[in-house]
Formats: structure tokens, sequence, C-alpha cells
């Protein structure tokens, strides 16, 4: 088997969207009625590893339509509300400094893109920096919806679900999850590093794993209570009834699924990393997912998030050190898929529920806003600045107006990049930004 | 239906009643129903009336609150003027009035939870929970702790009731009205939100209307609104015209229009399977892909409740001791969902509720927290409560209350932590799960633990089930019954496939 992307080599051509999820119940009818007795025990993944093994060695395990092969996306939620006009400053627009008396940046200190006049990165991104330069970063400008929410809740919601009245629903990742077909990843399709699943993840039965420590993805018993672990493992391993329909069937099953999925999470979360990695808390959660990936989990999309950016007040010393440690935790996770080898098959998408206000309060900070900027990371993306940056002048009750719908990012990294159907989580496809190259 | 012979009615079958019309017993109350006989069992269950109801929850109810006519002057002042300082701090007052409506929304779902742990009406709350799930509303868009406990008080209040005069209760609901934009609905320019899932979600279903009757429905229920913490009928935007809706004419209201629809042919039945799969077994809302096993037994029901004119209580009376109720392929066989698991752990097991603090975050991991309904169309239900994440939390928790062992909870935690976490434990309530074998005089392991096999996972527990569990007993029992071993066996008995279902 393969052990990462490579186009050229890997990939079975897919025959139509449905083709391979034929040939899987086709393997279940002919190699499955020989284990159907053990149906009921042997957890639905492992059957499929083993089979896909036998029948197969070139496929990959997780090689399914819907998704390209080995490929992840990985999100990375900024919550609060980023100060998308002190993240990537326009710099050489009076309006700014008029509007930012003391929030906002002084001409010399923030950093030059190449080839970009008047607008430059926050002084602590000089990571992101380096990584437009490197090609690996691509910045979208003006990125929101209409009839924009200030609440933090309603507009995460409306990312979330990508339905704009926020009152949230199903979300945009567990929705085109679920048009991927067959589900043969254990239930690992997505993962969630943080206590609360993202509502994003959440489709109609799609579920992420989700954990704030990989070692909470587990049994809690195990390695605390070695009787009660004996005794959950014995009883799930007793056989018990059997056939689809059994609902107690159903559980036992999932019961192993999960077993599998705990292990392979937890060996592959111990697993040591190449690179130094800073020790910011948005860094040990990119860690962890850098070496999920680099053990081959099934999963598809990885969910990590950054808290803090609600800067209402002294935002300045709050914001620098937000922006140091976003900036730093994405550099050392590309450097890491860079040793790793993994770099090509990983593209990630940064985004915040709302920019801030274009006038700084009296607290020498800021209020919440409406559009601002996301970033996009991996070698497929189109590096540099993406889209316009929105006027300062031209406002929406005091806010940038966005230029970019951020349905537009998802339309692309679905289906572009995931290859799934971005019209059951979206409604509809929404005219690309440009932020992934012809790949 | 046909009922059950009441001699049939056995412990057994009292263990599954108050499993699915409430949330399970401790063996001791399961032998007072099943004392009772199968006609006053019920009874004694669905005329919750009889007994004493718990108080509800301390709120605020002008948490958030409708700004007076003074304040609104002096921003518009503002806003002409330029002032940005007033703008800025009526901002600050907004997002404080949010942060403490936010407080009181956790100190609802925490008293909600508390009732349905301790109420001596368990079928109250577990009807209560269909109606939130079936009649929707989310604190998400609401966000007004206030109203969604004026709509649970609502939903408490019809629950037994007759379906129609709920429905007509919805329709006037301040919390409802909001979620689903009807504030927004007036005369000129009818919103058709409340309107559509009126007939879709609430009482038809798809197939038994037009979009033209949900033209003519929103018009009916244009000017329907909120002022403050009240419905308000706003006349000057309510269409009093004519409307023609499923064929009938009039100049229908939010009133009249409940009526109608209540009184449908299509709405027995789209209640009905409704209560089967909520009480019953997961079988999904769609009749059509019922098996006809299934589809017989809900058309039983939907004939019950058209006789007893969409009374809830009487129908659930016919159901709860009818013969169907009680079948192989019902007992053990429904899937709890995470909610029911909870309290039902705590109730039947008898087990402390542990740290308050830990149970939002575990419901929401699971999937189903209180007041916050993924959609207008509730939970989903049935499997879509089970994977691979959510299974571990589930039984995480369950043994969490039953031992207080904490997945968190690192084996080699430092010794400071340790201690305090001894310290805590030692001012938590004990568990004494003896209590539930006290019927038992001098059990061995093994009976003790098909003593709780029965009650916990049900007699109906295969042999070979329960091996994995005897050894476990012969080991955590060997010198006797003691508190702090059975809840060990006790956890691991929660943390079998059989105990996700009831």
């Amino acid at each position: 088997m393969c052990k990462h992307y490579h186009p050229q080599t890997c990939d079975t051509p897919p025959e139509g969207l449905y083709a391979e999820g034929a040939l899987t119940r086709r393997r279940f009818v002919t190699h499955g009625l020989g284990l159907l007795s053990a149906a009921a025990t042997v957890p639905a993944f492992l059957m499929q590893a083993g089979d896909a093994m036998a029948a197969d060695t070139t496929m990959r395990l997780s090689s399914v339509p819907g998704a390209a092969d080995g490929r992840v996306l990985v999100v990375v939620q900024l919550s609060g509300g980023n100060d998308g006009l002190n993240t990537v400053v326009p710099i050489g627009d009076d309006a700014y400094a008029k509007a930012r008396p003391g929030v906002g940046h002084k001409p010399g200190d923030v950093l030059d893109l190449p080839g970009v006049d008047g607008i430059g990165l926050h002084p602590s991104l000089g990571p992101i920096q380096e990584m437009v330069q490197a090609g690996l970063c691509g910045v979208v400008q003006g990125v929101g919806y209409p009839n924009p929410n200030r609440s933090h809740f309603a507009s995460m919601d409306v990312w979330h679900t990508a339905d704009l009245t926020g009152k949230g629903g199903r979300g945009w990742i567990g929705q085109s999850l679920e048009t991927r077909i067959p589900q043969d990843s254990a239930g690992m399709d997505c993962l969630s590093i943080g206590n609360a699943a993202p509502l994003a993840a959440l489709g109609k039965e799609q579920r992420p794993v989700s954990f704030a420590q990989a070692d909470l993805f587990r049994f809690a018993a195990r390695g605390q209570d070695a009787s009660i672990s004996t005794t959950y493992d014995a009883v799930n391993h007793t056989p018990g009834p059997e056939g689809h329909e059994d609902p107690l069937a159903f559980v036992q099953r999932t019961a192993l699924d999960a077993q599998v999925a705990s292990d392979r999470v937890r060996k592959a979360v111990a697993g040591k990393s190449k690179t130094k990695w800073p020790g910011n808390n948005l860094a040990k959660q990119l860690q962890m997912v850098a070496r999920m990936i680099r053990a081959d989990l099934p999963t598809r999309v990885y969910y990590v998030t950054l808290g803090g950016f609600d800067t209402h007040s002294n935002q300045k010393s709050n914001h620098q050190r937000l922006m140091k440690d976003f900036g730093s935790a994405m550099k050392a996770f590309y450097d890491e898929l860079d040793a790793t080898g993994d770099r090509s098959r990983v593209t990630s998408l940064a985004f915040s529920e709302f920019g801030r206000r274009v006038r700084q309060n009296a607290s020498a900070g800021t209020d919440h806003g409406c559009a601002g900027p996301s970033f996009v990371f991996g070698d497929a993306v189109n590096p540099g600045l993406i889209g316009k940056h929105p006027s300062l002048t031209k406002l929406d009750k005091g806010d940038l107006k966005f230029g970019i719908d951020f349905r537009s990012i998802y339309t692309e990294l679905l289906e572009g990049w995931l290859k799934l159907d971005p019209t059951v989580a979206l409604g509809r496809r929404y005219p690309t930004a440009g932020i992934l190259r012809a790949v | 239906m046909k009922p059950l012979p009441p001699r049939d009615f056995d412990a057994a079958a009292a263990r599954h009643l108050l499993n699915r019309a409430g949330y399970g017993g401790t063996p001791a109350q399961l032998r007072q129903l099943a004392a009772m006989g199968l006609d006053a069992a019920v009874d004694h269950l669905v005329d919750y009336d009889d007994h004493p109801a718990l108080p509800g929850p301390d709120l605020d109810a002008d948490v958030i609150r409708k700004r007076t006519a003074e304040e609104r002057q002096r921003i518009s002042q503002a806003k002409k003027s330029g002032d940005q300082d007033h703008l800025d701090a009526v901002r600050k007052q907004q997002s404080q009035a949010r942060r403490d409506d936010r407080k009181q929304f956790q100190s609802l779902q925490q008293w909600w939870l508390g009732r349905m742990a301790q109420t001596p009406r368990p079928l109250e709350e577990r009807l209560t929970f269909f109606w939130h799930g079936h009649f929707a509303s989310s604190q998400r868009s609401v966000r007004d702790s206030y109203l969604m406990y004026a709509q649970n008080a609502m939903l408490r209040e019809h629950a037994r009731g007759r379906f129609d005069a709920m429905v007509a209760a919805v329709v006037h609901d301040p919390a409802m009205l909001k979620y689903l934009n009807n504030d927004r609905n007036i005369a000129k320019r009818p919103n058709e939100n409340l309107a559509r899932e009126l007939m879709e979600l609430f009482t038809l279903g798809v197939g038994n209307y037009t979009e033209d009757d949900i033209k003519e429905v929103a018009r009916a229920l244009t000017g329907y609104g909120v002022d403050d913490n009240d419905f308000v009928l706003n006349k000057r935007r309510h269409d009093g015209g004519e409307k023609k809706i499923l064929g009938q004419t009039g100049p229908f209201d939010g009133a009249s229009v409940a009526a109608l629809l209540a009184a449908h042919p299509a709405c027995p039945r789209f209640i009905a399977l409704k209560l089967y799969d909520y009480f019953v077994a997961d079988v999904g809302d769609v009749y059509e892909k019922l098996s006809r096993r299934r589809a017989a037994a809900v058309d039983s029901l939907t004939a019950v409740l058209r006789k007893e004119n969409l009374h809830i209580g009487r129908t659930l009376k016919h159901l709860f001791k009818s013969r169907h109720f009680y079948d192989d392929d019902v007992v053990g066989k429904k899937i709890k969902s995470p909610v029911q698991l909870l309290v039902g752990t705590v109730r039947s097991l008898g087990t402390p509720t542990r740290e308050a603090k830990n149970v939002l975050p575990a419901l929401t991991q699971m999937g189903q927290v209180p007041f916050l309904p993924p959609t207008v169309d509730g939970w989903d239900g049935g499997r879509a409560w089970i994977n691979t994440s959510t299974l571990f939390v589930r039984q995480n928790y369950t043994t969490y209350l039953a031992t207080g062992l904490d997945a968190k909870a690192k084996p080699k935690s430092n010794s400071k932590k340790r201690r305090k976490n001894k310290a805590k434990a030692a001012t938590e309530p004990a568990y004494r799960p003896t209590t539930l074998l006290a019927h038992l005089s001098n059990p061995s392991p093994q009976a003790a633990a098909d003593a709780l096999i029965d009650h916990a996972l049900g007699p109906h527990t295969p042999s070979a089930r329960r091996v994995p569990l005897h050894d476990l007993a012969n080991e955590l029992l060997a010198d006797g019954l003691a508190d702090a071993p059975l809840a060990r066996l006790i956890a691991a008995i929660a943390a079998t496939p059989e105990y996700q279902l009831c």
C-alpha cells in the first residue's frame, strides 16, 4: 500500500461517483458472506481494511469516491472575531491611521508581501510572510457574507452551517462528508481537537471524533481500572445478536470500531515529531494533527481552534501574542509536514467568525465588525493576496463590506480539494475565488 | 390496541414501563410499580397531576429586556450627533445582558436536568422533552433564556392534554414566534417560515398541503409577534381577510388555523407515528418506510388518538396497557437518548449526579443539549445517537457517575492534585449501591451481579453475555458486598452495549 498521496501512482481512476461504492458493496457480498458470522464481533473498519488489502494492494484503505485519496483539510478556527484590519493591514490608506490612532500599526512596522504595495501583515506574522514567499499561503481578503451578524454565536453558526439565518442546523463539513459513499473510516472522517464537537462537523449522522487530549478518546477505565476495562473488552468480544437490523449488534459493532479508532489515534498522537515546535496552544493541537496525518489515519478533515480574539480592550499586546502564536504554529505545522513528506496532501483554512469595526473603541480595543481576512495554506493554494482589500471609507454601518463570500471558499475546498459535492451543504455551488491552484 | 393480560404485568414489564414512560427506577420502585398491577401502574404514571410538582427555576424575566422609549430616543439622538461614546456604552450594556442571559441559560438547563432526575412525575418530563423535540425552538436564535423557559412551561402544561390545545398555544408562544421569524410576518410582506413548519413538522407532514396553503396560513399568522416577554397581536400588521386553507374558506387567524390543522385527517397518524417513535421503537418518521407489523401498530395507535379526540394522556394509557408495547421486539430494543441515559442512570442506579459543570459539555459531545435542538425538526434520535465518539462519551459518563472515575484524570497525577481530588471526593455525596441489593439476603457475587444485570440491562440478557460480568463480580466481591466494589461492577455493567438500549 502506498504510504502517501502520489496522484500518478496511487489513484484508482474513479468510474463515476458511485462506481467504487458499488464495488465495495459487491465485495461485501462476495467476501462478506464468509465473514457474516463474525460480523458482530469484527469491527467493520477492520474487515474492510483486510478486505481492501486482499482485493487490491495498490488501493489505499481510504480510497473512496467523494474524497481524493489521502487529501486532508485542516480547519483552524480563530474564535472571538479576529481584527482583520490589524492582521492584513491597509497601511497605505490614510483612513486606516485616522480610524486607529492608538490601536493601529505604524507604517514601518508592517511586513511586506511580495509585489504588494500599501498592504502588509501584522508585525508578528513573520512566519506567515515567509510562507507567502515560499508559495504556501494565500491571504484571502474581505471575506464575509450578506446581512452580517455581529453576534459571536450567530456569526459562528453562520460560518459553521453556511446558513445565513444563524439558526444553527447541520455543519458544512459534516453534511459534505456524509455524501461520501461508502463511509468506511470507522467514524474517523472528521476529527476535532477540543472539548465540544464543532457544529461544522455535525451532519445528520456524521459526528467527529473529538477530544481535548488523545488520552481522553478511549474508554475511561482503560489505564485506570484494569478490572473494569478487561470486563469491557470481554463483553464487547462476546458474541451477541447478529444482523444489520438489530440495535444491539449495531452498538456492539460501533464499540469495536471505537476501540480500533481509539487505538489508532492514540498511537498516532504518541508518535515523535521530526521538527521543533513552539509551545503555544495552537501549535500543540497542530502537532497532534501532523502526527495523525503522518500515521495515515483515514481522517479527511481535522478541526482545531485558537481562542481569545475578542479584543475589546488593550488589544495591542493581546493581539500581538495571538498573531505570533498563529503564525508560528502554522509555519511549524507545514515545516513538519514537509519533513514527513505529507505537505502536498494537506490544505488548511484559517477563519474567524467576523472582523472588527474599522474605528477603534474607547478602551484601546475594537468591537465586533463584519468582513475580515481568511488564510489558506498548502502546496495547492494560490499564494499571496487573493481578492481586494475592502474599502475603509465605503462602509456598512461602520463596518467593512465583504468582497468574497465564505461559501466560495467552502465550494472550492469541498469540490476542488476534497472532491465532495458542495451543493448538499451549501445549497449550491458558489463562484470560486481562486484560492486553489489548478492541480 | 389489544391490551396486555393483567397477569402478564410482571417485574420485567414494570421495568420496561418505567424505562419508557419515565427514566427507570430503583429496584424498590420497580417492585412497587409491579405490585400495583398494570392498570393502576399506568394510571399512576399518566395521571401525574395527582403527584406533587417540583418548583420552577429562579429566573430574571428581564435578563433580555426591551428598550424603553427614553432609551430608544437617546440612542437615535446619539446616532444623529455622532455620539460614539454613548453608542459604545449601549453596545457594552448589550453584551453584558447577553452574558447574563448565557449564565441564566445554563442555570435553566441545569434546572431542567435536575427536575428530570428528581420529579415524582417522570412522564411529565419525558413528554415535555418529546414536545420540545417536536415543537423545537433553540436558544441559539431565540437568545432569551426566559422565553425558552416560558416555552418549556407551556409545553409542560399541555404535555398530556389535547393536541389541538397544544398547537394553539404554540402559535402564540413568544419563543416559537421568534425562532421561526413570525415576528417579521406582516400583512404587507408575509414570512412563511412558521406557516410551513406548522404543517410540515408540527401537524400534518409533507404531502398533505400545498404551497398555496402555506401562503394562506402565513397570512393568517401575520401580525403575530412578541412584545417584550408576551405574545402580541399587532392588528395593523394582521391580514384579517378571507383565506382558503385546505379547502376551507374563512377569516382564519392563528387559533382557528390551529384548530383546522389539528382536525385534519392526516394529523392523528402524523402524531401517532411520532409518539410511537419516541415511546415504542426507533422507526423514524416516514410511515411508508415502516414494516407491515410496525405500520399496523401505528395504525391502531392512530385510531386510538382519533377516538380520544387527540387527548395525549388517554392515548398513552392505551399504548402503555397494550400487549404490543411489551413485545420482544420492543423491550430492550430502543437506543437511549443522551438525556435518558444520564437521567436514567441517576434514577435507576441511584448514582450521585457528580459535578454539575461536567454534564453540559458531555451532553454537547453526545449530541443532545436541552433547549438547543439542532434544527426545527428536533433531534434525529435512534442510531444517530451512537457513533465511535459519542459511545465513549456515553460510557465514560456513566462510569463517572458510578465511580467518580474521570476520563480526564491522569493515572499518575501529581500528589497535590490527587489530594485535592480526594478532598473533593470526600465532600461529594457517596454512592451507596448496596441499597440496590437490599432485598437480597447475603447473595453470592454471581447472584449480586445477576440482580444488577436484570435491573440495569434487563432479565432478557442471555447468559453468555453475563459471563464476563460474573467473572468481574467474583473478583471484586470476593470479600462480600461493599459499596466501592459494587460501584465498579455497576460501571462495567453500564459500559456494556446492552446498557445503551432500553
